[in-house]
């Protein structure tokens, strides 16, 4: 199967081609992707070089003329690296953009630490205005990059994985799925973890949410949930885990509830390898889930 | 066009004017470093105007430098952009006008700034954006100082810009030797380094930064190196 990466520089090159406004700005990294694109739109296709400062710089220039640019390079070099500029020279400037992001929290384990970036989605949260995509399958990352260059002049962050769900489901670019109904606790699944989620909760007797889109987090749908299922909820993200536990709080601030977050790692673990050893390192396979799910939700929860 | 504003001040108003925000009403034009080179670009070099700030086809200032921008509000008020009045609530809860300007308050300023080394990548991206959209008339100006170079992030834009030949790009370094760690002719080496026509003059001297600012530099970014007294003098 291709990968959501796969998908970006395809499926943006199209949107080069149908709207004058859309700019690609990179830092080398993804150059390969658009060399046609390039070729056909040479103002609008922009390598920066390895200079991530300036990436999300001249980003910010391009659409205070009023442009709209998507950037592009690995989590940890758009969002950690140039933090300051994605709070100035976007935020405060008050300009928009479409930062898409590859490699995610481990996708390339062999790499070591310096290609991780489980803190992205976390980083964001301190700021205010963003849209953040999660994508689990490339078929919803493809929809999900066309709702965030659509969206004006919004914030916009997609977070690409080569994580993948085998099967994609329509998504909507704003709200949260309902997957399976129970009544004994909720479990949101977060993008690339929702195969995992499945298997872990399967014959469980809980609500499984699938979100694509977890800022804003959908807290409308939380609380429906909540309304059958009990306000035990669990979520489990491809990324820092406990990132959206104050987002499920909040939504749940006037009743009483408990919220498990699950996700990856603070500690960082200095081990290459893959994914999946990585994957089983933080907890986050089908087996370790259902323990720490069953766990937390306690007997009942068997029916 | 009728822009009666700019008719009512001269350079001989600016110090009153800048004693409007700071009660002193002592202050020379020297009183800041940028008030010349800002004046000069306001009065004879800029396509702006207070009836053009969302024109596309207007010239860009982009203010990086946003310590002390007394001389900037001082200019942007003689220029009409905002009014006299605002200026004697400089830094009050209520008043548009900061310690570091915030370009979604204040008509004419296109960016915000106070965190040093971010307005040249901004203009390499705006410089860019204007070529994009065919408009070539445009220039952009970014107004930097010494010190400020410090940062890497202008680095990252100087080398980029060069070898870009974005010729619409301007950048004024403001020099009052207020930098720790320097070499002279440091500064318009760099620029020259990587790939732009560079001139070094008394920033003070009017005719001279004119000269520099409007002297054509085919197929290459411009900077304007402008010396003023040291700080700590």
């Amino acid at each position: 199967m291709d990968t959501m990466r796969d998908r970006f520089a395809p499926v943006v090159s199209r949107l080069l081609d149908e709207d004058p406004r859309v700019a690609v700005v990179l830092a080398e990294i993804g150059m390969d992707g658009f060399a046609k694109a390039r070729s056909r739109h040479p103002d609008r296709v922009v390598n920066v070089g390895i200079r991530e400062q300036l990436l999300i710089g001249t980003a910010a220039g391009l659409a205070l003329t009023g442009l709209r640019p998507v950037l592009h390079t690995f989590a940890s070099f758009l969002v950690e690296r140039p933090f300051e500029q994605v709070k100035l020279d976007l935020g405060h400037q008050d300009a928009g953009a479409v930062l898409v992001s590859a490699a995610a929290s481990f996708d390339w384990p062999a790499g070591g630490f310096t290609h991780m970036s489980p803190g992205d989605v976390a980083l964001l949260d301190t700021l205010d205005g963003w849209t953040v995509h999660v994508p689990g399958h490339p078929d919803e990352a493809e929809t999900l990059l066309r709702h965030a260059v659509a969206a004006g002049d919004d914030k916009v962050y997609v977070r690409l994985s080569v994580q993948s769900n085998t099967q994609g489901l329509p998504v909507d670019g704003a709200r949260f799925r309902t997957v399976r109904e129970g009544h004994a606790g909720v479990v949101v699944a977060v993008g690339p973890m929702l195969d995992a989620a499945l298997a872990a909760t399967e014959g469980l007797d809980v609500t499984l949410l699938y979100a694509t889109t977890v800022r804003p987090f959908d807290a409308a749908a939380l609380r429906r949930a909540t309304e059958t299922a009990g306000t035990d909820v669990v979520l489990v993200e491809p990324y820092l885990a406990g990132t959206s536990t104050k987002e499920a709080a909040d939504a749940l601030a006037d009743v009483p509830h408990r919220v498990l977050g699950l996700g990856v790692g603070r500690r960082e673990l200095r081990r290459y390898g893959t994914v999946e050893e990585h994957v089983a390192a933080h907890g986050l396979d089908p087996a370790s889930l259902r323990e720490r799910i069953g766990a937390f939700l306690g007997a009942r929860v068997h029916g | 066009m009728t822009i009666t504003a700019t008719q009512r001040y001269a350079y001989t108003d600016l110090p009153r004017l800048m004693g409007l925000m700071t009660g002193d009403e002592k202050h020379g034009p020297a009183a800041t470093s940028t008030m010349d080179a800002l004046w000069v670009l306001y009065d004879r070099v800029l396509r702006v105007a207070p009836d053009r700030v969302d024109d596309p086809e207007r010239d860009r200032f982009l203010l990086s430098k946003g310590h002390g921008p007394m001389a900037y509000y001082t200019v942007l008020a003689a220029k009409g952009f905002v009014p006299e009045s605002w200026l004697p609530g400089f830094g009050s809860y209520a008043s548009p006008l900061g310690h570091h300007p915030d370009r979604v308050l204040v008509p004419g300023a296109e960016i915000g700034s106070g965190s040093l080394g971010h307005g040249l990548p901004i203009g390499v991206g705006t410089a860019l954006g204007l070529r994009a959209q065919g408009l070539d008339e445009p220039r952009v100006w970014v107004l930097i100082g010494d010190a400020e170079l410090d940062e890497g992030s202008n680095h990252e834009a100087i080398a980029f810009a060069g070898p870009a030949g974005l010729e619409r790009l301007h950048t004024v370094v403001v020099d009052n030797s207020s930098a720790s760690h320097a070499r002279p002719g440091g500064i318009a080496a760099r620029f020259e380094a990587a790939g732009w026509s560079a001139a070094t003059v008394d920033g003070r001297d009017h005719e001279a930064l004119y000269a520099a600012f409007t002297a054509p530099h085919p197929g290459r970014p411009r900077v304007v190196v402008a010396q003023v007294e040291p700080k700590s003098a």
